[in-house]
């Protein structure tokens, strides 16, 4: 009886149903309490792109609340206010980078290294959190960006936060979903990070996303360089794919504030 | 999974602890550790014991799979079909699994981050495989659950040492509280999987010079 295909197929039947109820009843239990923690990560994530760290989450939503403001911007550099989400920190980078990327391969039309218009890029919501000067609510200390794309295996990201004169960087975190261990999952570590602090994105007065480079140890590195990370070539390679493409998609907005800048001066 | 364990059938008065069963629970520790003498489970103990934290949580994750799938599968051994006994195990480990990660996701997901990736992993771990298959398919519920505790804290020592080491050495710190004064020199080579492989390589050596084991 025990081996016959009715059985079988019934006890397979009946465990899958088993399986698939308890594992329902587990996710939509514990569902709020991961939202929360997934908002609070977020928050925690911005926060270190310009050193303020901790493991005091609490802490630092308090902080977050008091010095944050934030916007959502087009590729066009205008504000929106109808961008699909509660909040800012509610926007999907992940779902407007897959909306981005499809026009950028389009435009680029095979040749990955071509040079196009990103202002062309449409229906893109880019987020973006000011970091206010501590007391004040006009004066921001730097604009951090939420950048996204994919490494060797799998989804990167990361938030690079700019200084006010949107031409140097004053720090920047990057995240993976599963790079490889001592290898393209370097890109989280700290050393990795801090290279890109005080590099500039401006050359000649063009936009110039600073590029990690082959190899480590490299020397006569220039200002819109950073040293590469070795035996990580394509995670490299997918991380600065990640910073040319939303620097650029930014540049609008960031020329707008440089434009400010001037003529406050 | 190359060993079988095969424990005779007793009669039903025996004691909850008796020595048998204490046996069943300490062979894994030493004399037949699923890491230093099987070698099994070695990816998620090179790549989890940078710091001690980690690898706590590991541990428990690994036990607390261990112990149930053994559990389930021996309450269901006389019902499960043996031509899809396989499916079954890893349905009630990936099963396991996924409930583990879901709970580090909603209460520790700072941990669950660094270990997330190496619990999904705890699925292809031959460990757990290696216990349904050989133990719990064979054997009563009690024993089962005793054998997945023996199996788990052996492999949960060997990982806590090995990161005991290697977050002292690479970082000066024991669970993130530094130790070592900063002047005390960091062995970089701790922080990377090769550190790993060097202390879990002198852990074998030193327990098979102890007990004498060779492989045959």
């Amino acid at each position: 009886m025990q081996q016959s295909n009715g059985y079988v197929i019934g006890f397979a039947v009946a465990m899958t149903v088993i399986i698939g109820g308890l594992l329902a009843t587990v996710k939509v239990v514990l569902k709020e309490r991961q939202d929360t923690e997934i908002a609070l990560d977020t928050k925690k994530q911005i926060l270190q792109a310009v050193g303020v760290t901790g493991d005091d989450k609490q802490a630092l939503a308090a902080i977050y609340k008091e010095r944050i403001q934030s916007v959502v911007v087009n590729a066009q550099g205008e504000q929106v206010s109808d961008f699909g989400a509660k909040s800012p920190e509610d926007v999907s980078v992940q779902a407007n980078w897959k909306v981005m990327k499809k026009q950028v391969a389009a435009l680029k039309g095979g040749d990955k290294k071509a040079s196009i218009d990103y202002t062309s890029v449409n229906d893109v919501n880019l987020p973006i959190f000011k970091f206010m000067k501590e007391g004040s609510k006009t004066e921001v200390e730097a604009y951090i960006l939420p950048v996204y794309g994919y490494g060797l295996w799998n989804d990167i990201w990361g938030y690079v936060a700019m200084n006010p004169d949107m031409k140097t960087i004053k720090g920047a975190v990057f995240g993976h979903a599963g790079e490889t261990p001592g290898l393209g999952a370097r890109m989280s570590d700290a050393d990795v990070q801090d290279r890109y602090q005080g590099k500039s994105i401006v050359e000649n007065g063009k936009i110039s996303p600073v590029l990690m480079m082959k190899g480590e140890g490299n020397t006569g590195i220039s200002d819109n360089e950073v040293d590469g990370m070795s035996g990580a070539t394509l995670t490299r390679d997918g991380l600065n794919e990640m910073m040319v493409n939303y620097l650029n998609l930014y540049e609008p907005y960031m020329q707008k504030i440089r434009g400010n800048a001037v003529s406050l001066r | 999974m190359s060993e079988t364990a095969e424990v005779k059938e007793v009669k039903k008065s025996e004691e909850l602890l008796s020595k048998r069963r204490r046996g069943i629970v300490a062979d894994p520790l030493d004399d037949n550790n699923p890491i230093t003498v099987q070698v099994l489970g070695i990816c998620s103990a090179l790549a989890v014991t940078a710091k001690m934290e980690p690898s706590l949580v590991m541990s428990i994750a690994v036990m607390f799979v261990v112990v149930f799938s053994n559990l389930i599968i021996s309450l269901m051994r006389n019902l499960v079909p043996q031509r899809i006994r396989i499916i079954v195990q890893l349905g009630v480990i990936a099963t396991l699994v996924i409930v583990v990660d879901q709970v580090l996701k909603a209460y520790l997901y700072d941990v669950s981050k660094v270990v997330g990736v190496y619990v999904g992993l705890i699925i292809t771990n031959c460990i757990v495989m290696g216990r349904l298959e050989a133990f719990a398919m064979g054997n009563k519920p009690w024993d089962s659950v005793l054998d997945g505790l023996g199996s788990s804290l052996g492999y949960a020592w060997v990982i806590l040492a090995v990161a005991f080491f290697r977050e002292l050495l690479g970082s000066g710190a024991v669970f993130g509280v530094q130790v070592l004064p900063d002047a005390f020199p960091k062995v970089g080579l701790m922080t990377s999987p090769v550190g790993a492989f060097i202390i879990i390589g002198m852990i074998i050596w030193v327990q098979r010079w102890r007990n004498g084991y060779v492989e045959e």
